[in-house]
């Protein structure tokens, strides 16, 4: 029995480490954000160590800077159109796989979910080579196209798991009780979906708001994304104006999730009063 | 019109409802997924004249030059290492936030959870760039250390192949946690205190039971984490000298800068070759729907 108490003891401790150690890694994840954040306050006019004081200077400088005003333009623009257009092209296709036989069905959904698995540069190379080929220029088409190709397989897999779930039984009720198809859809599925479909539409937005990659490869000569704007002021030095940017974006971040965690519940417990219960 | 002919029609409708569905994504997919992906085999077979001008000259010359030059050895060794050591520590590392998200019975569950996915999104250009003020000459650790009055000159942390592996770690930890924490989440917990009641200790019945259940979550973690660190193009610049170059970054140059299409399309072709020779490997163990699932 006296060994009960050492045993107990060694758990403990082992909780102890476990969780000091987690804790670690989520200070590894956010301090250089913190870090960042942090200096964009410094009134320095390096965007580096020490801080020498609290100033707004660079956040006013950057509302003035008019090639980053209208990168953020651009990028919200392609993150817009590219959410819309891939969520309604990604519901189309998830209704096909989900509610009907379609031969192949297979290999459709691997097709959809295939520019995930291809690397981002090969993708990127491959639509350059097409516009090649056929001797067009690039432009902002371009960088739609390849944002819409890219985001397409998350918008998929979002909607299609929120569709596989919940089943026909809502959709079948409604059409036997004599709706047509078009009513069961606006009626019962789109409601259903939203939650999904809101979900898209964010994922869709971010995934293109955030891309770097592949706009390089893609963007036309004076169009620059907020991403690619931001990589190339890096080339010359890490000016105060980016850290600004950076907390700009960041609290624009953590502000879209809890709008989004917002919606999410709301929608929840909508449907909850609806007909999913 | 008599009603066989309407039924006949509205069948006829039915069956052409989901290719009607599908046919946008299908255009998509096929016009700049496809058919790029065809013309950039086409043109590994090129000739390169000069900059920006090349002919149909068939021929595996830039195959030949891919497997002999040893200019490019170096690249796809130097890609492996350095995805392989970001893998080794996403997958270590993350493991343990993994575990203790999926086993705590703290009330502050939901906050972990949200921490988690936050990284998802936050800008990555800025969590990439973030690491300069930290590993930098005038960064937050030089400048602690000086302070402190351990070190008298910075050190040299930046520009180097570790920055940019810690730069990748840091984008790609999440994927992994995510994962690992989904398999551990999803498995029969019971079964541990089976083990424990047959006289495992706690650790064995961590190194018996939990550990093996969760080798899918590991799987699809390091898999995420290595495709993904492999195919990066933007930290090793960000982050890296200018011997730090990977796989990606050799693509963008001889295609953006040296104009040589033929071999830029057989780097990119051998890219995805390479890295979807993995993929399948998993998908025979694991299947692809595993590795989407962790994704949304």
């Amino acid at each position: 029995m006296s060994e009960t108490p050492t045993k107990r003891e060694l758990r403990q401790w082992g909780d102890y480490l476990l969780n000091g150690f987690t804790f670690l890694v989520y200070v590894f994840m956010f301090a250089p954000i913190i870090v960042v954040i942090l200096l964009s306050f410094n009134s320095s006019e390096f965007g580096s160590f020490p801080i020498e004081g609290l100033s707004l200077r660079w956040f006013e400088k950057l509302l003035a800077n008019e090639v980053i005003i209208r990168a953020f333009l651009t990028s919200a623009s392609l993150g817009i159109l590219t959410a819309l257009i891939g969520t309604l092209v990604a519901m189309m296709s998830a209704m096909a796989l989900v509610r009907y036989r379609v031969p192949g069905r297979k290999l459709f959904s691997s097709l959809t979910i295939a520019p995930l698995l291809i690397p981002e540069t090969a993708l990127a190379v491959g639509l350059l080579l097409l516009l090649r080929s056929l001797g067009l220029p690039r432009t902002y088409m371009l960088l739609l196209i390849g944002h819409v190709l890219i985001t397409l397989p998350f918008a998929f897999l979002v909607i299609q798991a929120r569709l596989s779930g919940l089943g026909r039984t809502y959709e079948e009720a409604a059409s036997s009780l004599g709706a047509n198809a078009l009513t069961v859809f606006r009626e019962i599925t789109l409601p259903l979906t939203a939650p999904a479909l809101v979900a898209a539409l964010l994922f869709a937005f971010t995934i293109s708001f955030d891309n770097l990659t592949a706009s390089l490869f893609w963007r036309p000569n004076g169009i620059e994304t907020v991403p690619t704007q931001i990589f190339a002021m890096l080339k010359d030095s890490v000016s105060p104006e980016i850290n600004a940017l950076g907390t700009v974006m960041v609290s624009i971040t953590i502000g879209l999730s809890l709008l989004a965690g917002a919606i999410g519940s709301r929608l929840a417990s909508q449907a909850a009063a609806g007909p999913d219960n | 019109m008599t009603r066989a002919e309407t039924s006949t029609k509205s069948r006829g409708v039915e069956v052409a409802k989901p290719w009607i569905l599908l046919s946008p994504s299908l255009v998509i997919l096929f016009c700049f997924m496809v058919l790029p992906m065809t013309i950039m085999g086409a043109f590994t077979l090129f000739l390169y004249v000069d900059i920006g001008v090349d002919a149909p000259d068939l021929g595996l010359r830039n195959w030949n030059v891919f497997f002999t030059d040893p200019y490019y050895h170096y690249a796809v060794w130097k890609t492996a290492r350095v995805a392989l050591i970001t893998t080794v520590v996403c997958v270590v590392v993350g493991y343990v936030p993994a575990y203790v998200i999926a086993t705590t019975r703290s009330r502050h569950r939901w906050l972990l959870m949200l921490l988690l996915l936050l990284p998802f999104w936050i800008s990555f250009v800025i969590r990439t760039m973030s690491w300069i003020h930290v590993l930098g000459a005038h960064g937050a650790v030089n400048t602690f250390l000086m302070w402190i009055g351990l070190i008298d000159a910075p050190l040299e942390m930046l520009y180097t192949e570790g920055a940019v592996i810690m730069g990748l770690v840091h984008f790609l930890m999440p994927f992994a946690i995510l994962n690992i924490f989904v398999s551990i989440e999803s498995s029969d917990r019971s079964l541990v205190a089976v083990a424990r009641t047959l006289g495992a200790t706690p650790v064995g019945a961590f190194f018996s039971v939990t550990l093996p259940l969760s080798m899918p979550g590991v799987a699809t973690g390091a898999l995420l984490v290595f495709v993904l660190s492999a195919g990066s193009y933007v930290t090793p610049i960000i982050l890296g000298g200018p011997d730090d170059f990977l796989f990606g970054n050799l693509i963008f140059e001889t295609i953006m800068t040296q104009l040589n299409w033929p071999m830029g399309s057989t780097l990119a072709i051998a890219l995805a070759l390479i890295l979807g020779g993995i993929i399948m490997i998993y998908s025979r163990y694991f299947g692809l729907e595993r590795l989407t699932k962790g994704l949304t």
